[in-house]
C-alpha cells in the first residue's frame, strides 16, 4: 500500500484495520450457553468489555468466544481482533497472546489508545482464571482474587484497582467468602461505580463478595 | 463470522454540525478578504501614510466600526487580536498586569473555555486568587454565590454562552454585581457574539471576547472590548498599535473578513437557527434513554443542541457518523487527547456515563431542515447498533 492511500484510509489515527473491526466488529453479541463470562473495564472510564466462552473440555480449547462493548473504536477493533486471534486455541496457547500482538495485528494503535488492547487481554485472563476456578483447578484464594481484580479499572486514573491501590487489602474464608477492604469512600460515585464492576467482575462464581469502604 | 454492524456509508456531501468548534467561510467574506491580500496589501500607516498603508487603515477602522456598533459600543473600545483565546489572555493578564487594580482574586466559573481556565490557574499560581463557581445541572452560575464571593477581587470572568451545552448565563445580572461593587467583569463572548444581542451600555461588561470564526469569517482573528477607563496592561510588548495591547502588524484581510462576516450575520439567522436547534433536540430525545444538556429556550444558544445517550460511548458514536458523512463532537473522554471527559458535563453533576454519551450537534447559517432531518436519523441509527454491541443495554429499561 501506497503511503497516500494508507494516509487517506486513517481515520482519527486509527489504521484501516482498526476501521475495519470497528466497523465490522468479529464475533460479537452474547453466548447463551456459554461455560464463562468475564466483564472488564469500567462504565466510569467509558472502557467495557464483556467476554462470553465456551471451552471443549476435553482439550482445555476455546471452542467459541463473543464480546460485547461499551467504549471506543479502539475498544470495539481490539475486542475483536482479540477473540479472532484466540479462537479454537487452548487456553495455554491463547496465553501466549500478548497485548503488543493484538496491537500488531491491528496494524498499531495510536499511543493513548493501546490500553484497549491490555483490556481485552484482560479480560481473557480473567475469564481463562474463572474457568480454572470453575473446574476446580485453582484455588479460590487471595491470589487468585487479586488477579481477578486487574481487570477492575480505577475510573478516575484508568488503571486497575490493584495498581491505583484501590483495594487496599483482600482476605478469603474457606474458599467462599472474599473480603475487600477499599480506599473509597462509603455512598461516594466511586464507591458505587467499584460495587457494581467488582461484582461483575466475579460474576458466575460461587462465592460471597463483602466489600468494605471507608466512612 | 458475523454480520457487518453497519453497512458500507453511501457517498453523500458532509452534513457539518460542528459549528461549535467552526465554520465555513462564507465566499462573500472570501472576496472581500482577497482585496486586501492581492490588492490593498499594505498595513495600517499612522497619521500619515503613503497610499497603501491609507487603504488599509480605512478599511481596519470601518471594520472596528462596523464591530463595535454591532455590540452597541465605541469604535475605539474595540481591539483586534488573533481571536478569542488571545483576546481573554489580554483581558485577564491584562488585568493582573495592571498596577492600577489591587484585590488579589480572580473569579470564574468550572465551565469556561480552557483558555480561561487555565489562565486564571497560572494567576494562582504567581500570588493571586481564585474562586471557581460550581453551576446548576443546567450550567447556570448562581448569582448569590457570585455575590457571596466578592471580597478582594479584581476581576469576575464570566462566559456568555457555553461551548458545549450553551447555556446562556445571565451575564446583565452578573454585570451589575460587578459594577456596584468595583470589579472587572470580563466576559467570553466566544460562541454568543453576532448570534445573542450583546449590548454593552445596557449590560455592564467591561471587557468582551469575541471571535470571526465562527460566524463564518476566518479563523486566526477575533477582538476584545476595553471598555473606556478600564486600565490594562498587556502581557504582550510591541509597537503601540491596538493602543498597545495587542502589537503587531495587524491582519488586515482577516479584520476586514471579520466585519463583512458581522454583516452577513443577521438577527434572522439567530431565529431561524433557533427553531431548528428545537426541532432537531425534540427528534434527538426521542431516543430511548436520551437526555438534553442544558437549558431549553431562550435562555440556551441558538445553534447549540446536546444530547447525552445512555449505554454508548461518544467517539464510537462520532465515527460511525463521520463514516456516515455527518459531523458532529463528543464529550467523551475516549475522543479528548488527555482522555478527560468534559469538564462541563461533569460540573453539571450528571455521572461519567452521561459525559461518555454526551454528542453536541451545533448549526451554522446555512443549515437546512433537510440536513438535520438526516442527523436525527442517522444519530437514532448508530446509537441503536452501538446499543446492540453494548453489555450495558439490558439495564437500560430496569433502570429508567
Amino acid at each position: 500500500m501506497t503511503a497516500t492511500s494508507e494516509t487517506s484510509a486513517r481515520k482519527f489515527g486509527y489504521s484501516e484495520k482498526v476501521m475495519d473491526h470497528f466497523k465490522n466488529p468479529r464475533n460479537i453479541g452474547v453466548l447463551e450457553d456459554a461455560d464463562v463470562t468475564a466483564k472488564v473495564g469500567s462504565v466510569a472510564c467509558g472502557d467495557l468489555i464483556k467476554l462470553y466462552l465456551k471451552f471443549d473440555p476435553d482439550h482445555d480449547q476455546i471452542k467459541d468466544i463473543r464480546f460485547e462493548s461499551y467504549g471506543c473504536a479502539a475498544n470495539i477493533a481490539t475486542s475483536s481482533m482479540m477473540t479472532e486471534m484466540v479462537k479454537g486455541k487452548t487456553i495455554d496457547d491463547a496465553r501466549k497472546v500478548t497485548f503488543k500482538e493484538i496491537a500488531e495485528q491491528l496494524g498499531g494503535l495510536p499511543r493513548i489508545k493501546l490500553h484497549c488492547a491490555v483490556l481485552s487481554r484482560q479480560g481473557l485472563e480473567a475469564a481463562f482464571l474463572k474457568y480454572e476456578a470453575k473446574r476446580g483447578r485453582v484455588k479460590i484464594d487471595e491470589s487468585f482474587v487479586n488477579k481477578v481484580l486487574r481487570g477492575v479499572l480505577d475510573p478516575v486514573e484508568g488503571v486497575d484497582v490493584i495498581s491505583a491501590k484501590i483495594v487496599e487489602s483482600v482476605a478469603v474464608e474457606q474458599g467462599k467468602r472474599v473480603i475487600m477492604q477499599l480506599s473509597a469512600k462509603a455512598g461516594s460515585e466511586l464507591a458505587k461505580s467499584l460495587t457494581d464492576d467488582i461484582h461483575d467482575a466475579f460474576e458466575g462464581l460461587d462465592i460471597e463478595l463483602n466489600l468494605k469502604f471507608k466512612d | 463470522m458475523s454480520q457487518p454492524l453497519v453497512p458500507e456509508p453511501q457517498t453523500q456531501k458532509l452534513v457539518y454540525l460542528d459549528n461549535a468548534q467552526t465554520t465555513r467561510l462564507d465566499p462573500a467574506v472570501l472576496d472581500v478578504m482577497k482585496q486586501f491580500m492581492m490588492e490593498n496589501y499594505g498595513v495600517p500607516g499612522g497619521e500619515f501614510g503613503y497610499r497603501l498603508e491609507e487603504e488599509a487603515r480605512e478599511a481596519v477602522e470601518q471594520a472596528r466600526e462596523t464591530i463595535a456598533r454591532r455590540i452597541n459600543a465605541s469604535p475605539q473600545e474595540i481591539i483586534f487580536t488573533s481571536g478569542g483565546t488571545e483576546s481573554n489572555n489580554i483581558a485577564i493578564f491584562g488585568a493582573a498586569n495592571s498596577n492600577y487594580y489591587k484585590a488579589k482574586r480572580f473569579v470564574t466559573s468550572k465551565i469556561e473555555h480552557t483558555s480561561v481556565l487555565r489562565i486564571i490557574d497560572k494567576l494562582s499560581r504567581q500570588g493571586f486568587q481564585k474562586t471557581l463557581l460550581d453551576v446548576d445541572q443546567q450550567g447556570f452560575v448562581n448569582t448569590a454565590d457570585l455575590k457571596a464571593a466578592i471580597e478582594d477581587v479584581r476581576m469576575v470572568s464570566v462566559q456568555h454562552a457555553n461551548q458545549e451545552i450553551g447555556t446562556l448565563q445571565d451575564v446583565a445580572a452578573i454585570g451589575e454585581i460587578c459594577r456596584n461593587n468595583g470589579i472587572l467583569f470580563h466576559c467570553d463572548a466566544v460562541q454568543s457574539f453576532a448570534k445573542e444581542k450583546i449590548d454593552v451600555q445596557s449590560a455592564k461588561f467591561d471587557l468582551v471576547s469575541i471571535s470571526s470564526h465562527l460566524i463564518h469569517g476566518p479563523k486566526g482573528v477575533g477582538a476584545l472590548y476595553v471598555r473606556e477607563g478600564v486600565k490594562l496592561q498587556s502581557p504582550l510588548e510591541g509597537d503601540d498599535r491596538e493602543r498597545g495591547l495587542r502589537p503587531g502588524t495587524p491582519n488586515v484581510a482577516g479584520i476586514v473578513g471579520f466585519a463583512k462576516a458581522v454583516e452577513l450575520m443577521t438577527h434572522e439567522h439567530a431565529l431561524r437557527m433557533s427553531g431548528l436547534r428545537d426541532e432537531l433536540i425534540g427528534a434527538l430525545l426521542t431516543i430511548s434513554d436520551s437526555r438534553l444538556n442544558g437549558p431549553t429556550g431562550e435562555r440556551r444558544l441558538c445553534n447549540n443542541a446536546n444530547i447525552s445517550f445512555g449505554a454508548v460511548e461518544g467517539e464510537a458514536i462520532l465515527m460511525h457518523l463521520d463514516l456516515r458523512g455527518l459531523v458532529v463532537n463528543t464529550g467523551s473522554a475516549c475522543y479528548s487527547q488527555k482522555l478527560e471527559p468534559s469538564h462541563v458535563i461533569r460540573a453539571l453533576g450528571g455521572t461519567l456515563e452521561e459525559s461518555h454519551g454526551s454528542i453536541r450537534l451545533s448549526l451554522s447559517k446555512w443549515t437546512t431542515k433537510e440536513e438535520l432531518a438526516y442527523a436525527a436519523e442517522t444519530v437514532k441509527e448508530v446509537v441503536d447498533k452501538l446499543r446492540e454491541l453494548s453489555p450495558l443495554r439490558r439495564k437500560v429499561p430496569a433502570q429508567r
